[in-house]
């Protein structure tokens, strides 16, 4: 536990570029997705590059698309510092994904809503922002939040492109004190509570959004 | 030449096909329906009825012939080659005359029934909240739901819902009103609440209404006009009197002895 304690702010300062990678990387992420998961059911000009940009990233691995951001692209005269690379490597690659969930729930929204919207007389955009999405987020967000989590975990390989992230300084102790179990105790608690709280965010926005129209119907 | 709003039928279909792969379901189809009139739609399951209907509320579209609705084209597009695309304006121009009820409600499940119901002046007739809202709640107490503005539909029976949706329609002031099988998905004991909605609607002269049912009980509450149809193909016509208790045409009887031994 001392090892712990004596390294206590440099564990800190891991755990906050940890926090600050996977809450940014997040957010490109779903914007990202939300986007291109529209973008899929548009004309074929645009849902064919971006179906593209999804298998991509979705068929490679993040580690591999990191190295080429960090490593290959100064060569070619394109430099970022760690943090933008480790940002925007995971914010495409976990954007693929969540691409796909956007694509899944817009594809089963149930044809009869919109046909309601049509007979309503609404707009495509109207439709679109009124009726689809309130409903299909709501679908969406279990997914979403498990694709969160999942690039939590997988923030941890910015720590190969020399971000010093909560794996990366936890793996600097180890090698400085050989204290094994400690710093791994330290990671395997970190990224448990920090995935329970984004289980938790995604749970209590879903009550929030559908709590009104469905939850109390579960209840009945 | 091209018929002003108000001496046009509030629907024609002229010589109108539609078909789905290899079925075709509208074959040169012809009918008239004057403004005002109350015509209810009949025949067996598949017969093309709901084709019908959702031509008309422009969800589906024809391959050859023409529609009108209030003297207004919808489609027209001939020997199978599809003409430009309408102007949007246009088409949500022609939406605009038309509401439909559906057999499954199709209420949104995330607005409370005031918002569904003030959900088209707002956004489709740019209404402001107050101003479309007051009338929703209008339209709801008519309708008899006063007591509902806030449930959601999923907090609410079949009849309720299915009364929300037609409220929802209204709201929108069309002038043709598209019911299809609009009692069939309810329990017995709740069908009544619901005619007797239609039935007070039927009351206004000047909306024309287009029903699809399988209940003849239906039919003779609402009917001006009853139309048997089989096979995309208008059979008989006429009278509710005529029609449902005494058919011309053996096909009509034959559906209609079915029906009684249902
Ligand atoms: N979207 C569709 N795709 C393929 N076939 C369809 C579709 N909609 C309707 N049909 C077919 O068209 C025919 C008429 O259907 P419909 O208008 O729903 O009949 P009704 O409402 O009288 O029962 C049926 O044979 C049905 O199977
Ligand atoms: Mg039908």
């Amino acid at each position: 536990m001392d090892t712990i304690w004596n390294y206590r702010w440099l564990l800190l300062q891991g755990l906050g570029v940890t926090v600050q990678v996977t809450v940014l990387a997040g957010l490109l992420a779903l914007a990202l997705g939300i986007a291109t998961g529209l973008a899929r059911r548009g004309p074929p000009l645009i849902a064919w590059p971006v179906h593209i940009y999804v298998e991509v990233f979705r068929g490679t691995s993040a580690l591999v698309q990191l190295f080429v951001l960090f490593f290959v692209l100064p060569g070619m005269g394109l430099r970022l510092d760690p943090m933008t690379c480790g940002v925007v490597g995971l914010g495409l690659c976990y954007g693929a994904y969540c691409s796909e969930v956007v694509r899944g729930a817009l594809n089963n929204f149930p044809r009869a809503q919109r046909e309601a919207a049509v007979a309503l007389n609404l707009t495509g955009t109207q439709t679109l922002t009124r009726v689809v999405l309130p409903q299909a987020l709501l679908v969406m967000l279990p997914q979403l939040g498990n694709l969160m989590v999942e690039l939590l975990k997988a923030s941890s390989l910015v720590s190969l492109i020399t971000l010093a992230d909560l794996t990366f300084q936890a793996r600097s102790i180890m090698r400085l004190t050989l204290h094994t179990v400690e710093a791994m105790s330290v990671l395997l608690v970190a990224y448990f509570v920090l995935a329970q709280l984004i289980s938790f965010g995604a749970r209590a926005l879903e009550a929030r959004l559908g709590g009104a129209w469905r939850g109390r119907t579960e209840e009945r | 030449m091209s018929a002003t709003a108000t001496d046009a039928p509030a629907v024609r279909f002229a010589a109108a096909c539609k078909s789905f792969g290899d079925t075709r379901v509208l074959d040169r189809f012809d009918l008239d329906i004057p403004r005002g009139e109350k015509t209810v739609i009949i025949g067996p399951s598949g017969s093309g009825k709901s084709t019908l209907l959702r031509i008309l509320m422009t969800l589906e579209g024809i391959e050859s012939g023409r529609v009108e609705i209030c003297g207004e084209t919808l489609t027209d597009r001939f020997d199978g080659v599809e003409r430009a695309p309408r102007g949007r304006g246009r088409l949500r121009k022609i939406r605009g005359h038309v509401g439909m009820v559906f057999q499954q409600f199709n209420l949104f499940p995330h607005m409370s029934a005031l918002e569904n119901v003030a959900c088209g002046p707002r956004l489709s007739l740019r209404r402001s909240r107050v101003e479309a809202e007051a009338e929703a709640e209008a339209l709801l107490r008519r309708v008899g739901l006063g007591d509902k503005l806030g449930s959601y539909p999923l907090q609410l029976s079949g009849g309720q819902q299915q009364r929300v949706a037609i409220a929802r329609a209204m709201a929108l002031r069309p002038e043709v009103m598209l019911f299809d099988e609009v009692t069939s998905a309810l329990d017995p004991e709740l069908i009544g609440e619901v005619l007797a909605v239609m039935r007070e609607l039927a009351s206004e002269t000047s909306l024309t209404m287009l029903v699809v049912t399988h209940q003849m009980g239906v039919a003779r509450a609402l009917a001006d006009r009853v139309c048997f149809l089989e096979n995309g193909r208008l059979v008989e016509q006429g009278p509710p009197e005529q029609v449902l208790d005494a058919p011309e045409n053996p096909r009509t009887r034959e559906f209609l002895h079915a029906l009684n031994l249902a």
